[in-house]
């Protein structure tokens, strides 16, 4: 069996190589069951390391794997920024304890109160930590289809999670809607510093939402962006370029990834993904006219990103069959 | 309620179960072969009946699915039935054995289905790790099946409509078109086609969490294609078929008159379309 990356030395992973369904629909559980989800590992406390990239603007930045025991869902990126009167939070990692962990390290930085958890989008890497900010009256901030989007999902997603983690990295888990929405650009105020929420159309998911921060112009692009970890298509191919194409209007210094390091520029950043959708939509396209099955989409699209991004095995399959799926229509 | 109703009714779960508790209780990992051998027993009863023989399938029918589905919503699997076999065959019954509406989709062949190998592709819902199984009737009544082990979760549960609106906007688009043939044969007795039904194919088991209430099942039941005037299949649908129903098949060029389907969901909306050939 091999490890799939940041596993314990010694600690069943349980996980096989499983390409399947990644952590979307992860199916870890039906073989991590006996083993690894006992959680022996989970018990140990690890610091929740965030970096401030800019003044008053501070990014925990999440592994590169698999929801699982050992990581208790600590697989994307996640932040705060802290103005006058509060505390502005930007996704909340994949599970209560990832969640908690990143409340701790807000608390090691300011005492001032958290006023706002916004989710850029309704994976469950992004917003199962939200349960952990309930204790702080917060206001739970995300795009108006977001509600919609985990309405229909939650279930699936916490079962999923429960699954693949194991009881002990899932406890307190729960899924928190939001109790503001944005349909269009919208403004929240942290004191003397403003956060401006984008919400964008389908593109990563039908309810991805960036913000930034006013005073720096650090612009949180959530999974619009994944840097070395293999993008994950869950809304639509082409609007996903259409939004990435648009990106460049917009004011930034510095952009966050969903996945990847703690802060980039704009231009390093698109341009990898750019050039993986359309890989991926030249290929199904060229695929589709020949009238080829889905099968040999999934067999023969963009192989030539395989040696560019991590967990390429687990994401790029179904990224293929969802890209399918949508360009047969066209 | 008619002892035919109380058939109809018992038929109709087998497409369209709303035993979401069982299906909670029997998605515990662990199952051994034992309880495995136990479900397909009774689901073979339920839909064949308990006298009838199913033999092993080999050499009458070739099934392909994947053995690990990229997505459990839309596993692809594909059903081949030889020349020398084929003209035989009167039905084909697709089976995700462990979902809660175990059928996924009856064909039952009319006389444009042809005389060279019969093909048939669809795309299925698997709900958790599963037997997907192919069984045919012949026109003596033999049953004969062939089965694939696929490892997919939560196809039933998930959403595939990765843009809601967009989905629900384009209910009942169709595109039904004839493919180029691989080869250059003038004389080619059978062609392939594709019909694809934009239709969520709710299943039933996706659960609102605003309301706390299961989305309503609605899919598409029934689908009739024809050739000219002649059936090529007619096929009755469940909620194991995923949303956006696709389906790839066989038909013969023998036959005059233009490829049509017609479809018709659980609302009793009915959808129609003509095929656009390509190099015919």
């Amino acid at each position: 069996m091999k490890k799939n990356g940041a596993g314990m030395p010694g600690q069943p992973t349980g996980i096989g190589r499983r390409k399947a369904i990644g952590f979307l629909l992860a199916v870890a559980g039906w073989t991590v069951a006996g083993g690894a989800s006992a959680g022996k590992a989970v018990a140990k406390t690890r610091k929740f390391g965030v970096l401030e990239i800019a003044d008053g603007v501070f990014v925990h930045r999440g592994k590169h794997d698999l929801q699982r025991a050992d990581n208790y869902g600590d697989i994307s990126n996640c932040g705060f920024v802290v103005g006058q009167s509060g505390v502005g939070v930007i996704d909340t990692s994949g599970s209560f304890r990832a969640g908690g962990q990143l409340r701790e390290a807000i608390r090691r930085h300011t005492d001032k109160p958290i006023r706002y958890v916004i989710n850029t989008h309704m994976h469950p890497d992004h917003v199962l930590g939200n349960a952990a900010f309930k204790q702080d009256g917060v206001q739970f901030v995300g795009h108006s289809k977001l509600a919609r989007a985990l309405a229909a999902r939650g279930e699936r997603y916490l079962s999923a999670a429960r699954q693949a983690m194991g009881e002990k990295a899932f406890a307190g888990t729960e899924i928190v809607l939001p109790t503001v929405t944005a349909e269009s650009p919208v403004i929240l105020d942290l004191g003397n510093r403003q956060l401006a929420l984008l919400p964008q159309t389908t593109a990563h998911t039908d309810n991805d939402l960036m913000i930034r921060d006013e005073t720096t112009k650090t612009l949180f692009v959530g999974d619009l962006i994944f840097s070395g970890h293999t993008p994950a298509l869950d809304g639509s191919i082409l609007g996903w370029v259409e939004v990435l194409k648009n990106l460049g209007k917009v004011e930034a210094n510095r952009i966050v990834p969903g996945h990847g390091p703690e802060m980039m520029k704009l231009g390093d950043a698109s341009k990898p993904m750019l050039r993986y959708l359309n890989a991926v939509i030249a290929d199904v396209r060229k695929i589709i006219a020949q009238d080829g099955t889905i099968n040999e989409a999934m067999a023969r699209a963009a192989q030539q990103e395989r040696e560019r991004w991590e967990l390429f095995d687990d994401f790029h399959r179904r990224n293929v069959s969802a890209a399918f799926a949508e360009l047969e229509w066209e | 309620m008619t002892p035919a109703d109380g058939a109809a009714h018992a038929r109709n779960t087998l497409f369209a179960s709303v035993a979401v508790a069982l299906c909670m209780a029997v998605s515990m990992p662990g199952a051994v072969a034992g309880e495995d051998a136990e479900i397909w027993q009774s689901v073979r009863s339920d839909v064949f009946g308990d006298e009838r023989k199913i033999a092993d399938g080999s050499g009458k029918l070739k099934l392909e699915a994947p053995y690990r589905a990229e997505d459990a919503a839309i596993v692809p699997i594909t059903v081949t039935i030889p020349a020398s076999i084929a003209p035989k065959v009167r039905k084909l019954t697709l089976l995700v054995e462990k979902n809660p509406a175990p059928v996924v989709a009856a064909f039952k062949f009319g006389e444009a289905a042809g005389l060279g190998e019969r093909r048939i592709s669809t795309r299925v819902r698997v709900d958790m790790y599963s037997n997907v199984r192919a069984v045919i009737e012949m026109a003596d009544g033999s049953l004969h099946m062939q089965t694939k082990f696929v490892k997919a979760a939560g196809g039933c549960s998930a959403p595939a409509l990765k843009d809601m609106d967009a989905a629900l906007a384009s209910i009942g688009k169709m595109k039904l078109r004839a493919l180029q043939p691989k080869t250059q044969q003038s004389s080619r007795p059978i062609s392939e086609a594709q019909v694809m039904v934009k239709h969520p194919n709710y299943s039933g088991m996706q659960m609102n969490q605003l309301t706390g209430l299961y989305i309503p099942a609605k899919f598409v039941e029934h689908m009739e294609v024809r050739k000219g005037d002649a059936v090529v299949f007619e096929m009755e649908g469940g909620i194991s078929l995923s949303t956006d129903p696709n389906i790839r098949f066989t038909y013969s060029s023998k036959i005059e008159g233009p490829l049509s389907v017609s479809v018709r969901d659980t609302d009793k909306r009915a959808f129609k379309a003509v095929a656009v050939a390509k190099g015919s």
